[in-house]
């Protein structure tokens, strides 16, 4: 077979992108298609169902469910105050003596009244949602009460991993080399408000001196599991993140450890040093693959926003691709072969294998499983 | 049907990591056989966000591969649809097509649900089962009595975004006011489908069946509300049978509906039945697996355990009991790729490194895993990151069955009587039911135990995480094909059936291991087994060691076992067993390791002995081990 596909994760100077801008549920958005938008601007908002509680009157009247509904003082869909009746028993021989009622506990509006279980359901106000554009752009699609495409021109950056959510800010590169380890003594006033980009690994000095300074991102190669943990207080199980407060958003484009920031990558962000960026460290790897993305917008015409179609990344002859695991993790390489029968790799696997050049100069064979395609 | 209408049936598994095909084909003078494998990555995620590109990439494989095979470009089983994209050719015409195509799915998460009860050990555990027996994740079970608040119940249920929730609670004309509450929480929280706001969530009640009018008031409004049998009528007795069935219609109809390209492959599943071309249902891959478990119990007559260890989630299976009682339990957070961070997380860093044959930098064996984790589709090239994934693959697997244990019990509630006999019997309701002594068959599959470079590894990993004990028989899913076949058998169970028993089982071997205290260097086990090559293997064994004896798949050796003093190998106490030991590719594995308690050194005698056994056991190459 002389080509097969492979996963692989974007790193282009130029890219037609449409980011889905959607609220949790139904709601009204604020803008139209066609305006131009900032990262910052808001786009759609909803509000939120408020918090419910649960009050059983029944209970607290000391009567059976049934008889609740000759007790109350309000009826359902009714806005009501803290402090308002909501019940109140006739007291000792319909004398009004020892008189129990049922006060609201919150402001909000009362949601039901069941006569099976005599349980009433008080709902909190309103919680508003906002939904910014998070990155510039046009916005080329409406989708009534939902939500909105934003359409741009950007180069663009997959990251492998991430955590903390959107943050937009000025980039800015602290080291000269993609080797070069991002140290604490690197940052200083001049990196506040801006997203910061390192080497091979970010140290956890480097991160806590970040998040005091008030930078907004970091972008790095590797960063060591441990001091994730140590950031955030527990081991990462399961790669959901993105919803971490951490005061810093962090992306990372090689894995975990100290691995040499890709070259292509590194000329990329040092290129557009100074321009604006969006970006989010958000990383689900199951269940509908979300990773970290840069943003960074480019002037355009209207005419220049065509999608390329989207397709699986290739691998054949000559496809640049990663290495993504031991031996020669982190390593770019060049695809010279795609040999049909299996082979049988160190571990006694037989595998489906590629023969690479690497950048080095060493020729060797990979289990395909183990190369990243790097798309141009 | 007959054979020869069904020569040629293309069957793939979309699991979250990888699309898995296999061709199983009519071979004259030999029957069904799989004959061809092929995979590749699930594409149920941006940029593609359709299901089916995977299973044309996984067929193009197999396509390819027959052509090579069989030496004839003419095989294809591929054609462009009616919209010019590429679909599987149903019905077959020579070598153009394939006669039935099926499919099982764990893409996109699997089936996610949440259950409520009344009672949690009660009806919210029956619930609970019934949810796993159709194959769902439970993301959480809610009952009256599970010591939240109401509030906290409610935004509990709001968070949680689940495919469809199964409501249970109260005997028939038992508790209406709790099975009624619960209604109100739900309807108070207004759950969301985790899959577009489009449609209605589904629920299905399944309890007291007086209270269907209320419920219908309370629940029927706001989501798609479906009544079913209760699956507890009486304390006594589980229905769990009309609840699943249930779960599985809905999972077509809505789930899988909702999920990226899923409306195309449920167009694509089709076959002959009973010679008209019919719409198969995809299944959810656990379900499938739990249908060859549960027929591999009933025609051998055995207690049989079953693991399915995937990349997200390890599944376990078990029958137990003369009643054939089954239950599956998920580990929704232990598996090999996606979830292996979980695994370091939850069985802690020494647990693992206990099972590592040689010292390891701790930090990078973290970053390896994290890595992992990342990158789920890597495979292990070097030896000594095998070995690790090994480790931790015997960790996942330890940590899941104790999950399983403790789900798989005895309904609880139940009124029992007893009579003397009884009365010294220690056992209540809710005890477990798995006996690890009367356990007939151990089964693996899943890609890290299917998968492994040497059989041999596959045994070991089932044995240290398992300890089986007394005499079980070991066997794996050759290729990971079980929910391949399993929905198959819903078409075909011929084909099936020929195919299991031919191209997925691999017998590996029995494990022979005695249980209870014993010092060191004193006999645990005398063997006697008069091998079917004629020789005889004689030994009275120590404390702490294994032995592997060579015996043919398809053989059996007539074997004398005698426990050391205070042990038992399944005769009681001290009693010999003779009997027939079942031969496989692994062979026979006398393991004195000690069960019941099984001890891993912690000082530095751990590494030697690790070597030891492994070298005994021929699990990996020698010059690792030295």
């Amino acid at each position: 077979m002389a080509q097969a596909y492979s996963p692989g994760l974007s790193v282009t100077d130029n890219i037609v992108l449409r980011k889905p801008r959607i609220l949790p549920l139904k709601g009204t958005v604020l803008v139209k298609k066609g305006d131009k938008v900032k990262a910052e601007d808001l786009v759609a908002e909803t509000f939120l169902p408020g918090n419910v509680l649960p009050i059983n009157l029944a209970n607290k009247l000391g009567v059976t469910a049934n008889l609740v509904i000759e007790y109350l003082k309000v009826k359902p869909g009714q806005q009501i105050k803290k402090g308002d009746i909501l019940a109140e028993s006739k007291g000792l021989f319909g004398l009004g003596l020892f008189k129990s009622k049922v006060v609201s506990p919150i402001d909000g509006e009362i949601e039901s009244i069941s006569q099976h279980t005599g349980q009433a359901l008080l709902r909190e106000p309103k919680i508003p949602v906002q939904i910014k554009a998070f990155l510039d752009g046009i916005v080329e699609e409406v989708i009534p009460d939902e939500g909105v495409i934003i359409e741009n021109k950007s180069a663009y950056i997959q990251g492998i991993f991430g955590i903390s959510g959107e943050v937009t800010g000025e980039l800015k590169v602290l080291i000269k080399d993609p080797n070069d380890v991002l140290t604490d003594d690197l940052i200083d006033e001049s990196c506040k408000d801006k997203c910061i980009v390192g080497g091979s690994m970010v140290t956890l000095k480097a991160i806590k001196k970040a998040i005091e300074l008030g930078v907004k991102g970091i972008i790095c190669g590797g960063i060591d599991d441990q001091d994730i943990k140590a950031l955030l207080g527990y081991d990462i199980g399961v790669a959901i993140t993105g919803h971490e407060k951490l005061g810093v958003s962090i992306l990372i484009t090689e894995g975990f450890g100290k691995i040499k920031m890709a070259d292509k990558t590194f000329e990329l962000l040092k290129r557009f040093e100074g321009k604006k960026t969006s970006m989010h460290g958000k990383t689900q790897i199951r269940a509908g693959v979300i990773r970290p993305e840069v943003i960074i917008p480019l002037e355009f015409q209207d005419s220049e926003l065509i999608a390329h179609e989207t397709s699986m990344p290739l691998l054949e002859k000559g496809t640049m691709v990663r290495v993504i695991r031991q031996p020669n993790f982190g390593i770019i390489g060049t695809v010279t072969d795609l040999p049909e029968e299996l082979h049988t790799v160190e571990s006694e696997t037989r595998v489906r294998v590629l023969e690479a050049e690497l950048e080095n100069g060493k020729k060797t064979t990979i289990p395909r499983a183990n190369v990243e395609v790097i798309e141009t | 049907m007959s054979s020869e209408q069904l020569k040629r049936i293309i069957a793939t598994d979309c699991g979250s990591t990888t699309t898995k095909a296999i061709l199983i084909e009519y071979i004259e003078g030999e029957g069904y056989r799989q004959t061809i494998r092929g995979e590749a990555p699930t594409t149920v995620e941006e940029p593609l966000n359709d299901v089916t590109r995977g299973v044309v990439n996984a067929v193009q494989e197999l396509q390819e591969l027959a052509r090579l095979k069989y030496k004839n470009n003419d095989i294809t089983f591929l054609h462009d649809g009616p919209n010019g994209e590429k679909e599987i050719k149903i019905p077959r015409d020579g070598d153009f097509g394939v006669d039935a195509y099926v499919s099982t799915s764990s893409a996109g998460g699997g089936l996610q649900m949440m259950v409520t009860g009344v009672v949690a050990n009660m009806t919210g555990e029956s619930a609970e089962r019934a949810a796993l027996g159709a194959g769902a994740i439970v993301m959480d079970v809610v009952a009256s009595n599970d010591k939240r608040m109401n509030h906290e119940k409610i935004e509990r249920i709001r968070e949680l975004r689940p495919d469809m929730i199964l409501m249970a609670g109260g005997v028939d004309g038992g508790t209406i006011k709790h099975v009624v509450e619960m209604a109100e929480l739900v309807s108070a929280a207004d759950p969301r489908p985790r899959l577009g706001a489009a449609y209605k969530l589904p629920i299905i009640f399944a309890g007291n069946q007086s209270a269907k009018e209320a419920i219908q008031e309370t629940l029927a409004e706001k989501v798609e509300l479906i009544i079913t049998e209760n699956i507890r009528p009486t304390l006594e007795n589980e229905n769990l049978g009309p609840a699943r069935d249930k779960i599985h219609d809905l999972f077509m109809e809505h789930v899988m509906q909702q999920a990226p390209g899923y409306h195309k492959l449920m167009e694509w599943t089709r076959g002959p039945i009973n010679g008209k071309m019919t719409n198969i249902p995809i299944m959810p891959t656990p379900a499938a697996v739990g249908n060859i478990m549960k027929t591999i119990a009933k025609e051998e007559n055995i207690e049989v355990l079953g693991v399915d260890i995937g990349g997200a989630t390890t599944d376990v299976f078990s029958v137990f009991t003369d009643e054939y009682i089954f239950n599956r339990t998920v580990s929704a957070n232990l598996g090999m790729s996606y979830s292996i961070s979980n695994v370091l997380a939850s069985a802690t860093l020494p647990n693992i490194i206990r099972w590592v044959p040689f010292d390891i930098n701790e930090s990078d064996l973290r970053n390896m895993i994290k890595n992992k984790m990342i990158r789920p589709t890597t495979i292990p090239a070097l030896l000594e990151e095998l070995i690790l994934e090994q480790a931790i693959a015997k960790e996942a697997l330890r940590l899941a069955f104790i999950q399983h244990k403790e789900f798989a019990v005895s309904l609880k509630g139940m009124q029992q009587t007893r009579d003397i006999s009884q009365a010294f019997d220690q056992s209540t309701s809710g005890a477990t039911i798995v006996n690890m002594m009367t356990l007939d068959l151990l089964v693996g599959s899943g890609g890290v135990l299917s998968h492994a470079p040497r059989r041999n590894q596959t045994a070991m990993m089932l044995i240290d995480a398992f300890l089986p004990e007394g005499v079980t028989r070991l066997a794996v899913d050759s290729i990971f094909m079980m929910p391949h076949l399993g929905v198959l058998a819903e078409i075909n169970t011929t084909a099936a059936t020929e195919v299991f028993n031919k191209d997925c089982m691999v017998m590996l071997g029995t494990c022979v291991a005695p249980v209870g205290k014993c010092k060191k260097d004193t006999i645990a086990l005398t063997a006697e087994i008069n091998l079917p090559d004629g020789t005889v293997f004689n030994e009275a064994i120590p404390f702490g060691e294994v032995r592997l004896i060579p015996c043919e798949l398809g053989k059996t050796a007539k074997a004398k076992l005698t426990p050391g003093k205070g042990l038992d190998i399944g005769a009681g106490k001290n009693e010999a067993r003779e009997m027939e030991l079942v031969g496989g590719i692994v062979g026979i594995i006398l393991d004195t390791r000690g069960r019941n308690p099984f001890v891993l050194p912690s000082d530095s005698s751990r590494i030697p002995l690790l070597k030891k056994w492994m070298k005994e056991f021929k699990v990996y190459p020698e010059h690792i081990l030295n």
